[in-house]
């Protein structure tokens, strides 16, 4: 039988218990960012409290006010734009497909990654109120959204102790391959 | 003498187009929706059970709110059959492209089509060459979409092989696999192309991805096993649930070549056909 944990926001340094693999729900106010909010927020400050924040991957379609389609985007995008938010309080990044070694390394012992399922958008939004809006003239896609979330079922895929579970998948996926097709060496695109 | 086109056969082609697409976004169909739950009975892994179980959840709310199931609603590959007798008519893709227009603002779908080179948006999921439209014959008017999202398209592969490496198909398959990772959104549907030219590999791959998964050939198991045993999982997160389906498609080709395309398919295998009435 899985355990689930369940996480309320602010999130604090529960999140350091946390492993790699831990099924996990969110509820509570996170903060949607895509590439442009995260340029927007370097240059001109995060228009929110970010001590124990959490950051959602997510370009949503909104109507009329209300959330009509939710899911995660690639968080790898964001790679480059994360430790900012991190060095400022932010405790976790939802997104789907994992980050980058140096974000990995970013989060060390004060904040993990939660995955959630992409494409999975009418059940995030069925579990999702809004709440306010920030650098609205980025567009729907960019825009940063205040959203109040009703236990989303999410995954930790990297832990505050620098354990990665896509990384791991990735490095065994390669091993089998490699055995499989009788390949050498390591395969990159 | 070519009979005069019935105004009402565009009239209904744009109907037509428009159905099949809220028919598509908001409901997956049942040969996927038994996959996905085979996959799920089959996993071992705790993480790719409830990867799976989100989905089957996603799928269940998109039907019962009447909302897209997934917010990248793709853009749109159309197919048409039209029987004898129906003239090859401009017209006919105008009807089309109005009724992806009427879909957009509908349904709604998010507008996701761009010039290439300047990126601006449409706004209405149509332009010049999109929705993609391919024409065949066939006994009755009918509409087939296929909406395709970028994260599984954008890891498509082709490769023009040797036409004495033809055992290396499934290396090549997995290769591509392995490559993309979590990023298509697995686990994935492969529609395979195998033969014909450069772009005609590419477009049975995608016409592969229209065919029913319940029944695979061995030369598909053969496949599917060496993708499935990467242990990528769904989301990339490990498991044997990798991919619900290999579907192969095959054209004759040139002594001195073999094409072969993958055309990845995120879980969510959107198409619907309908049938145009007038």
């Amino acid at each position: 039988m899985v355990t689930t944990i369940d996480l309320c926001t602010p999130l604090s340094h529960e999140v350091l218990m946390l492993r790699a693999g831990d099924h996990v729900t969110l509820s509570g106010t996170v903060y949607t960012a895509r590439d442009e909010a995260h340029l927007r927020m370097q240059e001109e400050g995060i228009p929110f409290d970010p001590h124990g924040a959490v950051i959602y991957h997510c370009g949503p379609v909104i109507h009329q006010g209300k959330i009509i389609a939710a899911g995660p985007t690639t968080s790898a995008r964001m790679n480059a734009l994360s430790g900012f938010l991190l060095d400022r309080g932010v405790r976790a990044l939802v997104g789907k497909g994992g980050m980058g070694r140096q974000v990995v390394e970013q989060m060390k012992g004060r904040a993990v990654y939660l995955s959630f399922t992409g494409g999975c958008a009418a059940l995030a939004a069925s579990r999702m109120s809004l709440r306010g809006v920030y650098f609205e003239d980025l567009g729907m896609a960019e825009a940063v959204y205040a959203i109040d979330l009703d236990h989303l079922p999410l995954v930790v895929g990297i832990d505050a102790s620098g354990n990665d579970l896509f990384d791991a998948v990735s490095r065994n996926a390669q091993a089998r391959f490699r055995k499989r097709f009788s390949v050498p060496r390591e395969v990159s695109p | 003498m070519i009979p005069s086109p019935d105004p009402a056969l565009y009239e209904g082609l744009t109907r037509a187009t428009c159905a099949a697409l809220e028919q598509a976004e908001i409901f997956l169909p049942p040969d996927v929706v038994r996959a996905l739950t085979a996959a799920r009975d089959r996993e071992t892994n705790g993480i790719a059970q409830r990867e799976i179980d989100t989905i089957l959840a996603n799928i269940a709310m998109a039907e019962s709110l009447r909302v897209p199931i997934c917010q990248d609603t793709g853009v749109p590959v159309i197919y048409l059959t039209l029987p004898p007798g129906i003239p090859l008519d401009p017209r006919i893709f105008d009807a089309v492209a109005e009724g992806v227009r009427i879909a957009t603002r509908k349904i709604p779908l998010r507008p996701n089509v761009v010039d290439p080179l300047t990126r601006k948006n449409s706004g209405d999921n149509t332009g010049p060459g999109m929705p993609a439209v391919h024409v065949r014959t066939g006994e009755k008017v009918t509409v087939t979409v296929l909406p395709k999202g970028a994260g599984a398209e954008n890891m498509s592969r082709i490769a023009m092989m040797l036409p004495t490496d033809r055992d290396k198909v499934p290396k090549f398959v997995a290769e591509t696999v392995l490559l993309a990772g979590g990023k298509p959104c697995p686990p994935v549907v492969l529609g395979i192309g195998i033969g014909g030219t450069f772009d005609g590999a590419a477009a049975l791959a995608k016409e592969a991805l229209l065919e029913p998964l319940d029944t695979m050939t061995s030369a598909e198991h053969e496949i599917l096993d060496a993708v499935n045993d990467l242990c990528i999982g769904p989301m990339g997160l490990g498991g044997r649930t990798t991919a619900l389906a290999v579907k192969i498609r095959e054209a004759a080709c040139h002594t001195a070549s073999l094409p072969v395309a993958v055309n990845v398919q995120c879980w969510a295998c959107r198409r619907a056909t309908v049938e145009v009435q007038w």
